[in-house]
């Protein structure tokens, strides 16, 4: 059996380096950052981290429902489709800065691209 | 099958079950959401042994070193007794043996006890009053064989607690203490790290007490202490502080005031201003921030975004109770 993209990617280490990085690239993003404020930091990570996790193929339980529930608070204040291309934006230019593949960083790409729906609502 | 003991009520944990399947089972109140181990909600705390290592993941280590743990993510190897955040507290009575005036308007309180008091420097308390008011208060010194705790008690203006230890409380009277708490403290560990201390007014309490565990524990790193306030008489203990800068060749203090006059050696701004002006990079440094939130979340945000990891920022944020 091939390693999943999870292995490949490089397991927790890989999800403890991206995190940070990306979480400072969404706090200096003036686009997105209000749906970021208010919220304690150290929490907010946590949960950027179950994305990561998940976005890299990772073990996770995560279900649409979850998606939404999540992001229903967001949706209210106006998230949309700009935002979420704004993260996908970091999500890709964090991979780069850690030198993953681009074949893997399209693959981790995908996974966070199928929660689009969910996590907007639609 | 283990035993889980909580509150001297004992529960069987079946295979396979986590602590929180256990507790939601036998309707023991206990705030949860995800039961993924990301939001937090159910942290516990195991009274006697280390929890299992994977119930522990992500969390900061001052928790780790307590023995705090995710109750979704715990899958008990032995009997537990755990101890829930809303579980009532445990007082003991200590006896006042200093009130004096550190400054205009804070007071250093010297609370002593029969038995050692165990704790981390940085840790706060809570004092009761016979009545039932409870305030929590940082803890200033570090554990001594005297068993005596320290604390720096600001006069606010209208607050009861404040009021009463400053204008009632005598020496040889009685307080009762609650067990240490927080998660804002030193440990020995990376001793070459830089340390970024930054408080504001009795923010002092908690950051001496890192302070002097971090020289005591012979911290190698540079080691940089921020205190401010609005003006000169509301900063207390600056010729100790600047004592201890003589005599620790890695320890620095800057003491800041963001209003006017401001003397020869202060810097002159906010405390927060002042301290990130002096670092491009905090990329491997270890930050504790005390005091005044609004301060607090503002460093904890600009540390990170000049480098600091999410888990070597530690932080106590003194919300002023409105009863």
């Amino acid at each position: 059996m091939s390693a999943t993209l999870y292995e490949r990617i490089g397991g927790e280490a890989a999800v403890n380096a991206a995190v940070e990085l990306f979480y400072r690239k969404v706090l200096n993003d003036y686009r997105i950052n209000r749906f970021f404020n208010n919220t304690d930091m150290d929490t907010q990570l946590a949960k950027q981290k179950a994305f990561f996790t998940m976005a890299f193929g990772g073990p996770n339980n995560y279900t649409g429902q979850d998606m939404r529930n999540a992001h229903a608070r967001l949706v209210k204040m106006g998230l949309a489709e700009e935002h979420f291309n704004a993260v996908m934006e970091h999500l890709g230019a964090t991979m780069v800065e850690l030198n993953v593949p681009a074949d893997l960083i399209a693959e981790a790409a995908a996974i966070a691209e199928s929660t689009r729906k969910d996590v907007l609502g639609k | 099958m283990y035993t889980l003991t909580v509150d001297q009520k004992r529960y069987s944990c079946l295979e396979n079950e986590s602590v929180l399947d256990v507790l939601v089972r036998e309707n023991v109140n206990l705030s949860y959401a995800c039961k993924k181990g990301t939001c937090h909600s159910c942290l516990v705390r195991s009274i006697d042994i280390k929890p299992p290592k994977p119930a522990q993941a992500g969390l900061k280590n001052t928790l780790i070193n307590q023995n705090y743990f995710l109750a979704c993510q715990c899958y008990p190897l032995q009997d537990m007794h755990i101890k829930l955040p809303n579980q009532s507290e445990f007082y003991r009575m200590g006896t006042v043996t200093v009130n004096t005036l550190l400054n205009r308007n804070t007071m250093l309180l010297v609370i002593a006890f029969e038995d050692a008091f165990e704790f981390n420097a940085g840790q706060f308390v809570n004092l009761q009053r016979s009545d039932g008011l409870t305030r929590s208060y940082s803890i200033a010194n570090v554990p001594q064989e005297s068993n005596q705790l320290e604390f720096h008690i600001r006069r606010l203006p209208g607050g009861k607690f404040s009021s009463w230890l400053h204008d009632e409380i005598r020496i040889g009277d009685s307080i009762a203490v609650s067990e240490p708490r927080g998660h804002c403290f030193y440990l020995p560990e990376r001793r070459e790290q830089g340390l970024l201390l930054v408080g504001t007014g009795t923010g002092l309490a908690p950051l001496a007490g890192i302070l002097t565990d971090a020289l005591r524990h012979g911290h190698a790193g540079p080691i940089h202490l921020f205190h401010g306030s609005r003006h000169f008489e509301d900063l207390y203990r600056i010729d100790e502080m600047q004592q201890l800068a003589a005599q620790h060749a890695n320890f620095h203090y800057m003491p800041c005031l963001s209003g006017n006059p401001v003397p020869d050696g202060f810097s002159a701004g906010r405390v927060n201003d002042v301290a990130l002006s002096h670092f491009s990079d905090l990329k491997d440094w270890r930050i504790f921030l005390c005091g005044h939130p609004e301060m607090v979340n503002q460093m904890k945000k600009m540390t990170f975004l000049k480098g600091a990891s999410m888990a070597d920022i530690y932080t106590d944020a003194f919300i002023v109770s409105s009863t």
